[in-house]
């Protein structure tokens, strides 16, 4: 806790979050080269699914991180409304375009390895898909309202409202879809991921999960030492103008 | 409570008596209803399968319409400001809107729902769960409306916005009150129903305490 209010001070995470950045960005080159390698090309294909089984390797892990970024940025949220800081909003906000650009990278593989798995592109059936669309259209009404509105106190916490909002609902929604899915069970038994995963498959997945994770955190810093650097410099022109 | 009631009757005159209140949103989700047909074709086998989702698509259009209703025009003109300086809580305040709003729309649609129901064919067991699921459902959309016209009250064309805002978030009760209608033959219906009850309540309790919040800080300083 300590901790986090020190880095509460703008000056102090730009500094701070200077050094980290190299090592983020390295440690994402990293895992996701040796992840993609040996998901790739050191991994046997399924005997059931072919070579298309390696979809997962990059599908299942946007997947995870559409959610794991939703509840990085309700988190940033809902500490931006209680303790009214702006390094808050400033983290939420540099959040929600990474989060939306996961879940469509998730939905576009799901429905890529739908087309072979299914003979579809697109499977209502499939009730984490389904539900990672509306994800989806969450994310976009939150980054649509943060643009709209002008006053970026004002639009920080109306965005921040939505997202603690959006948390509550998702598990909501996924439970609904899930329901709605079993009544309109599909033939298909296949699900995204197999029923069970070998060993050979988990530990590649693993480290690609962790890749993406410090992908995003190495983004999330960028983005958010951009929007910093950016409201300092319309500070400044303001002053000059006034 | 007076001020409670009074805020609701205020809003539901000035809904009835201005802007055509309850026929509009109900005019509305006749037409939507209406056009179903000539979009899918006049199988009616066909249309009494999606009778219920259609109207209950078309009731969630007809709520979102309404919605810049809510809190719009008491933005504009400044009584927000006073109710928010009045001894009247906000969340109070949101609460007797919603109920107005859902009054004046909600409960147009509940009342004519069966008339749709048999404009697209919906087999004739099903009708009591349209009625008992728009009855339990529409609060919900109300309820859920009005958190995003709050928080969308300070953009000018603010409807696109709302529309992406809200459509996701009352997904459960469009999945849970479309399947109360259609659930009514396979047996299902009745957890559907409780489903949606329960997001209802859920939904309506929540609410007030979110569209405040959203108020509070579009009109403060």
């Amino acid at each position: 806790m300590v901790m986090i209010t020190a880095l509460a001070n703008p000056k102090r995470f730009l500094d701070v979050s200077r050094t980290i950045v190299p090592w983020t960005c390295a440690a994402a080159v990293i895992l996701l080269g040796v992840g993609f390698y040996w998901s790739l090309f050191a991994t046997p294909p399924d005997y059931q699914q072919g070579q298309s089984v390696k979809i997962m390797f990059v599908h299942v892990p946007a997947a995870w991180m559409g959610i794991f970024v939703y509840s990085v940025m309700a988190g940033a949220s809902l500490v931006g409304l209680v303790f009214r800081h702006p390094l808050a909003d400033v983290a939420a906000k540099s959040a929600a375009p990474l989060g939306a650009a996961f879940t469509a990278l998730a939905l576009l593989t799901g429905s890529l390895w739908g087309r072979p798995m299914w003979g579809t592109y697109w499977q209502w059936g499939d009730a984490r898909l389904v539900s990672e669309l509306i994800l989806l259209f969450i994310y976009l009404g939150y980054i649509a309202l943060w643009n709209a509105i002008d006053d970026p106190g004002r639009a920080a916490r109306a965005a921040a409202v939505l997202a603690l909002v959006g948390a509550a609902d998702v598990p909501v929604i996924h439970f609904s879809v899930n329901w709605w899915n079993t009544l309109h069970q599909p033939a298909s038994i296949l699900r995204l991921g197999g029923p069970t995963i070998d060993k050979s498959f988990l530990v590649p997945l693993l480290i690609m999960i962790v890749g993406y994770t410090f992908l995003f955190i190495w983004l999330w810093l960028l983005r958010m030492q951009t929007e910093i650097l950016e409201r300092r410099a319309r500070s400044l022109m303001m002053a000059r103008g006034a | 409570m007076k001020a409670f009631t009074s805020l609701l009757y205020r809003d539901m005159r000035l809904a009835f008596r201005a802007g055509g209140g309850a026929s509009l949103a109900a005019a509305f989700f006749a037409l939507v209803s209406a056009l179903v047909p000539f979009g899918v074709g006049a199988d009616l086998a066909l249309l009494g399968r999606i009778a219920g989702g259609v109207l209950w698509v078309s009731a969630a259009l007809a709520a979102l319409l309404s919605l810049d209703r809510l809190f719009q025009a008491d933005f504009e003109d400044g009584t927000l400001d006073v109710l928010a300086l009045s001894p009247l809580s906000l969340e109070a305040a949101s609460a007797a809107k919603i109920l107005a709003h859902w009054i004046t729309t909600g409960l147009p649609l509940v009342v004519l729902s069966p008339v749709l129901g048999l404009l697209l064919n919906l087999p004739a067991p099903a009708f009591g769960a349209l009625v008992g699921s728009l009855a339990i459902g529409t609060p919900a959309l109300s309820a859920v409306g009005a958190i995003g016209a709050a928080l969308t009250l300070s953009i000018r064309r603010g409807g696109l916005i709302l529309a992406l805002i809200v459509l996701p978030l009352i997904t459960p009760a469009l999945i849970f009150g479309a399947g109360a209608v259609t659930g009514v033959f396979d047996g299902t219906g009745r957890g559907a129903f409780l489903f949606l009850a329960a997001f209802s309540v859920a939904a309506v309790g929540l609410s007030p305490f979110a569209s405040a919040a959203g108020v509070r800080l579009n009109v403060g300083g």
